[in-house]
């Protein structure tokens, strides 16, 4: 305001001028302190009087004006000597102070947190949360809010159905601004049962058609947030997706800046919900002045939104996008041409035919693009277009980008059998070996070597020159160690080379960009915020993030057990290694006892089970990684393949903690719980002093239970009952106590459901299903072992993309192939199929061979281990073919017997 | 929250020209990193609107030739911060009927005294003109006299009516001789047109723009003969949303002079009417350097209103060098520069379509251009909201005086383009 000259010499002078009757002045003194106090803390003392004779001034817009300057003079004196009048303005009897000293608080404890929290200033502002004016509770919301954003743990916005109601009150009746922080504020909660959910819902969903795009967004938020609580069964879940269509489209009609804003976050919500606009697709289409930015985001959505209902339209848009003036944007059009191909199954001719046509434009990063693309599309539908190979290879000359270099090499590589002069081809590229980035090198030493194992005969030389280039001539390690790789497998053993080189490539998946769906989950609990803009959570760049939440969607109702898990369950494990139950007693169990020497094992299970496994997993892993360097080497960075390794490793995240979000589509059919088999007698009476256990285990959805029934065939009363697991091959352990209500008296018998969780500690056993238990009692303790059934450990969400299943058969060598007969058995495919899947092993596709119906299935274990499956089943004959395979061929011999036991019964 | 640190205010020549904070000072060079964006943006309407700095976030909106930089530190919510900007250029152009350079310039302590009053410590303090213009007063010739003979000031001594009750938009105590609430509807059609001539995508983005001057409290409802148009509707904070819910009746109390009441979209293609068409043909000879350029406009579905205030604007590609063209309507420019043809055809008459032929001359020995040029058309129909929408009836119920009332309608094309 001063032009950047320093006024501060007239500091005695302006602060003379303070005691006026005229408010400009006065407004311009206060200002000019603002500026200046910092660089004169004893002089800014003067002021303190007025200031304090301000906030008693009978005009509350004086009172009001004095309050919030001096929050904003950040001087530690006078900070002081604005305790007492803001308390003062806190209870004022005019709502517009009390809503100026709301603020006021939280610039105060930004100087100094200490002094606020001392001076009880905090409960002054929670108590304005109830103030009868709805401007009032709206900044004291967005004060709590601020306060809280550096306490993270500090319980300061404690929000209960009272405390929501009185929000959602002030909701309808504040001005926008605070509207929004009210709405973030509600994000947060976290109702209680669907019910709640439904009506704060209800009463957000008008804000819905606020003129405020910053309004709208928020209560899309809070809606998107709340609705992962509510039943899709529900009407009212129905309507509510219906509601959220207008309103984001509507966004797209503002002023770009808000367009783009906008865009971002519609992007994670079609992701998280499709439903909401996939009937509006043309709203993204792009006009040709819309600024680049605008253009890039619309034309991502478009794609994520490309069904088999829309695909000719978005073709058509996408083509004409390809011949505007925009490089950057041209490019992207090309690009995604390509990934409807591979995401549209339907479109993928179409989309090859208009890649060719824009090919034909000869425009030269059109063409390069469209070879990019047309590469993906090869490695998604092997064997379907090659026919357009040799327009591909009129436009060599004219490719000059590293990548799309890459994409044709690969491509000649792959199907050097098919292009007549591939060597002439490759020894063109070669000629310039060194000039080539090192994405294009490794290509091209991968392709000559492809190229040397379909026609040893004529490329010999070509080879070794390709070699020796790579190996002797070049500096980058990646080039020399992939030319040594090659070199020793061609010198020792062709053949292996041959499978290793030529093997077959896994497919590539749908959508390479999306995001992973736990982040995606974090972040609609962020939209509209920049996280929202940056795709990334705010703990990964916003900076000095004191100790930000992890904000996570709630749970669904109706699967509370899935709730509790991640937290419950590791809490019940460790509750199950106090010694809680034995003496010591020198005994073949003793390690019982010996719980807590052993290293606390609480990790995922798989972390336990790799140690079990290891030999046969760090080995596949080992190799798995070496396959899979080269697969990935041979797309080029633009691949990214399922890695080989991740059906063992995903089972992790999936099953542990996180497993309740991908429930919601998984688990909800199988509510019928698997095969259970009749008790038997554990631990007989004359072994136990009288007491008789016999049992069995069952499992319902995403919980194991081991059901007792304790008999006392003593002649006097048990009681004290308590229960402990011996370290076990997948590390069940019991989830709660044993809970035996009453006495158990002589002749009587009571049964118990014991549940059962797998994090308890891991030691694989002999056989490998042994469980070894400890009961005690008020006579004694007692062990027995049992057995149990493999089944109970097969989880909900064991169903394998088709896909996977074929990369991982493969990908799984052939030694760990078992092969089992389960005789006399008289179901036919679908009833095997159907029973099967009650016990939670999914057939994931049925082809009938020759009069044989072939089922192929995969289960997945707690530990997340995968075990694949291909049953075979004749018509006449009664005993059916069980091939297993599974990275831990040791589990194939229980999963058999699992079969068994689940189809005799 | 803090949301707004600082504020910057850019003109187009990179000079920064004005400078708010609002907590502590943020050096001028965080600017740096925008103006790099600026350059890397080349066109000023491709600076992307959020960038982050190491230290910063930089959220920016650019109007009226002015980027208005904010500067902020932590999670916020940038459309909150986008559109506080967007209301701070309102604010400018209300109080100074322009939000132009020269005009904060000179206005430059009232320009401190809003920029204050809006915003305290990150939370928008008050945002509706009417507040803000009990708070200080709007500068006019006549009051800037008598200020400087008499010394009083243009700040308002008194709270603003509005900040207290319920209804912050109107401020208390309104009085008028005469009284009168006018409803402008406009429509604006989005539209692309492919080649063929079919439409690809149309929608109508509708608002009604009110300008009341009632005296006193007055409660308004107004009634339309088919609401069930309006199915997706943002509304100005002061409608009842119960009512509409139930009765589809918009029944409010009026802010005090214009202001934006309903903006709204119809969005089904069936409805949406596209009143002209356009016959194109823009080719470039393979090997030679000229092309041919011959369009004809013509009115379609206009529901006996006529088409006037037509104006077509094309952006050639870069290889062309200039026009010869004859118009036989209107009149012609191209800017051999920016490569833009304008064409400013007037009223469309049935009987005579205006058409305009000629000769595109190319740089000698450049490419065939590649791409087609979209045609970008304007033009307005008065009279007629091409969706149909039709206000039955105003109701005031409060007041006791007899109010002037009337509705307006114009169609206007919006982002009308035709591709070729």
């Amino acid at each position: 305001m001063t032009v950047g000259k320093d006024v501060s010499a007239l500091f005695p002078d302006v602060v003379n001028c303070m005691q006026t009757d005229n408010l400009e002045l006065k407004k311009l003194v206060y200002l000019y302190l603002m500026n200046y106090a910092k660089s004169q803390p004893d002089m800014a003392i003067m002021a303190v009087n007025t200031f304090v004779k301000d906030c008693e001034d009978p005009n509350p817009l004086i009172r009001a004006l004095a309050v919030r300057t001096m929050g904003c003079i950040r001087v530690d004196k006078i900070t002081e000597y604005l305790c007492e009048p803001l308390r003062k303005c806190l209870k004022d009897e005019d709502p517009y102070v009390r809503k100026t000293a709301a603020v006021c608080v939280a610039k105060l404890h930004d100087i100094n947190a200490q002094l606020v929290e001392d001076q009880g200033f905090l409960d002054t502002l929670k108590d304005l949360i109830s103030d009868s004016n709805p401007m009032v509770v709206a900044n004291a919301v967005a004060a709590l809010s601020e306060i809280a954003e550096s306490h993270p743990s500090s319980n300061l916005l404690d929000l209960n159905p009272q405390s929501i109601n009185k929000l959602l009150t002030a909701l309808n009746e504040c001005t926008e601004w605070g509207q929004i922080f009210i709405l973030d504020c509600l994000a947060n909660y976290m109702p209680k049962d669907d019910r709640e959910a439904q009506s704060i819902c209800e009463r957000v969903t008008p804000r819905l058609s606020h003129a405020n795009s910053a309004v709208v967004l928020s209560a899309v938020k809070v809606l998107m947030k709340f609705m992962e609580m509510l039943s899709k069964d529900l009407d009212y879940y129905g309507t509510l997706l219906k509601k959220l269509a207008p309103p984001l489209v509507t966004l797209l009609s503002a002023e770009p800046e808000l367009q783009y804003v906008a865009l971002r976050n519609i992007n994670l919500i079609v992701q998280k919900r499709p439903e909401i606009l996939k009937h509006e697709m043309k709203v993204f289409f792009v006009k040709y002045n819309d600024p680049i930015y605008v253009k890039l985001e619309k034309l991502d959505i478009m794609i994520r939104l490309a069904s088999q209902a829309n695909i000719a339209q978005v073709l058509a848009e996408l083509k004409e996008y390809a011949t505007e003036v925009d490089v950057d944007f041209v490019r992207k059009a090309v690009r995604a041409i390509g990934r409807c191909a591979i995401k549209v199954e339907q479109s993928a001719e179409r989309c090859v035919s208009t890649l060719l046509d824009l090919i034909q434009t000869k425009v030269n990063y059109v063409v390069q693009e469209a070879i990019v693309v047309i590469k993906d599309i090869f490695r998604k539908y092997p064997n379907k277009y090659e026919s357009v190979i040799a327009t591909l290879c009129e436009n060599l000359d004219s490719l000059d980008e590293p990548e799309a270099r890459a994409a044709m090499i690969w491509i000649v590589g792959e199907y050097a059998e098919r292009i007549d002069n591939a060597d002439e081809l490759l020894e063109s590229f070669l000629e310039g070996f060194h000039d080539e980035s090192t994405q294009v090198q490794l290509q091209l030493l991968t392709a000559i070597v492809k190229l040397f194992l379909k026609k040893p005969t004529e490329t010999q030389e070509l080879v070794q020159q390709v070699l020796s280039l790579a190996t002797q001539d070049s500096d980058n390690p990646d080039l020399r160690d992939r030319g040594y790789i090659y070199w020793r497998l061609l010198s020792t053993d062709p053949v292996a080379a041959k499978e290793v080189v030529l093997a077959e490539k896994p497919l590539i998946s749908e959508e390479t960009d999306l995001i992973e769906p736990t982040l995606l989950d974090e972040l609609i609990c962020y939209i509209g915020t920049l996280a929202s803009v940056y795709h990334k959570p705010p703990s990964a760049f916003v900076e000095g993030s004191r100790g930000v939440v992890h904000k996570s969607l709630p749970p669904r109702t109706g699967s509370s057990e899935s709730a509790e898990s991640p937290e419950a369950a590791p809490s019940a494990g460790q509750a199950a290694e106090q010694p809680a139950v034995i003496p010591a007693q020198g005994d073949l169990l003793g390690d019982l006892l010996n719980l807590d020497l052993g290293p606390p094992v609480s990790g995922p299970p798989l972390a336990a089970s790799s140690v079990q496994m290891g030999a046969v997993d760090l080995l596949g892993g080992g190799l798995d990684s070496l396959m899979g360097d080269e697969s990935e080497g041979m797309g080029g960075s633009g691949f990214t393949a399922p890695g080989p390794a991740a059906p063992a490793g995903m089972g992790a995240p999936l099953g542990s903690g996180l497993g309740d979000l991908f429930d919601l589509t998984g688990g909800v059919g199988t509510l019928s719980g698997s095969y259970v088999a009749p008790k038997t007698v554990w631990l007989p009476a004359m072994k136990a002093k009288g007491l008789e256990i016999s049992g069995t285990f069952s499992r319902q959805v995403d919980s194991i239970s081991m059901d007792l029934v304790l008999t006392n065939k003593a002649l006097q009363v048990m009681s004290d009952f308590a229960i402990q697991f011996n370290r076990n091959s997948f590390g069940l352990a019991p989830a709660a106590p044993l809970q035996v209500h009453a006495p158990l008296a002589p002749n009587q018998s009571v049964e118990i459901s014991l549940p059962l969780n797998t994090v308890g500690s891991v030691m694989k056993m002999d056989p490998l299903n042994n469980l070894q238990v400890a009961v005690k009692n008020n006579i004694d303790v007692f062990y027995f072992s049992t057995l149990y059934p493999l089944h109970i450990l097969f989880v909900e969400d064991g169903k394998m993309e088709r896909q996977m299943f074929l990369a991982t058969w493969k990908d799984i060598p052939n030694e760990n192939e078992a092969q089992f007969q389960i005789k006399d058995c008289s179901l036919n495919a679908d009833a095997v199929s159907s029973k099967l899947q009650g016990s939670n092993i999914f057939t994931i596709a049925k082809r009938n061979v020759e009069g044989q119906d072939m089922l192929y299935q995969s289960l997945k274990l707690t530990n997340g281990i995968w075990v694949l499956a291909e049953l075979r089943i004749q018509p006449s004959n009664p005993s059916f073919t069980l091939s297993l395979k599974c990275r831990a061929p040791e589990v194939s011999q229980y999963v058999y017997q699992a079969y068994d036991a689940i189809l005799k019964n | 929250m803090k949301m707004i640190h600082s504020l910057f205010l850019i003109n187009c020549s990179g000079d920064i020209f004005l400078e708010k904070h609002w907590k502590s000072v943020v050096s001028q060079s965080v600017c740096d990193y925008f103006f790099e964006a600026q350059e890397k943006a080349v066109d000023v309407e491709n600076v992307p609107p959020v960038i982050s700095t190491p230290h910063h976030y930089l959220i920016s909106i650019y109007r009226d030739k002015i980027f208005f930089v904010s500067v902020i530190q932590t999670e916020v919510p940038p459309l909150f911060v986008i559109e506080f900007l967007h209301r701070v250029a309102d604010t400018f152009q209300d109080y100074f009927g322009e939000c132009s350079e020269t005009a904060i310039k000179d206005n430059v302590v009232i320009v401190y005294e809003l920029l204050e009053e809006m915003l305290d410590n990150g939370f928008p303090l008050a945002t509706e003109s009417n507040i803000l213009k009990e708070l200080i007063k709007p500068p006019t010739i006549l009051r800037s006299v008598v200020n400087s003979i008499t010394g009083s000031s243009n700040v308002g001594d008194t709270l603003p009516t509005g900040q207290l009750s319920n209804i912050p938009w109107r401020r208390a105590g309104v009085k008028y001789t005469n009284n009168e609430a006018y409803f402008d509807v406009i429509e604006e059609i989005d539209a692309i047109i492919d080649k063929s001539g079919s439409t690809v995508f149309a929608e109508i983005q509708g608002v009604i723009d009110s300008c009341i001057k009632l005296s006193g409290m007055p409660d308004l409802s107004l009634s339309f003969m088919n609401p069930r148009l309006l199915d997706d509707v943002s509304f100005h904070p002061c409608i009842r949303f119960k009512r509409w819910e139930s009765e589809r009746v918009l029944s409010f109390i009026p802010p005090d002079g214009n202001f934006r009441l309903i903006s709204y979209r119809v969005s089904s293609q069936n409805l949406v009417a596209i009143p002209v068409y356009v016959k194109h043909l823009i080719s470039f000879k393979e090997n030679s350097s000229s092309g041919r350029f011959d369009v004809t406009i013509g009115p379609k579905q206009n529901m006996g209103k006529t088409v006037e205030g037509v104006v077509m604007t094309v952006h050639m590609p870069k290889a062309v060098l200039n026009m010869n063209l004859t118009a036989t309507q209107g009149s012609y420019t191209f800017d051999p520069v920016t490569k833009v043809l304008t064409w400013d055809v007037g009223k469309i008459t049935p009987q005579k379509l205006p058409n305009l032929k000629g000769i595109v001359n190319l740089q000698s020995g450049a490419p065939k251009p590649e791409e087609n040029p979209s045609l970008n058309i304007q033009f307005k129909i008065q009279q007629l909201a091409i969706s149909g929408l039709k206000v039955n009836r105003l109701d005031m119920y409060g007041e006791k005086y007899k109010p002037f009332k009337g509705v307006k309608y114009i169609t206007k094309a919006g982002k009308f383009q035709v591709r070729t």
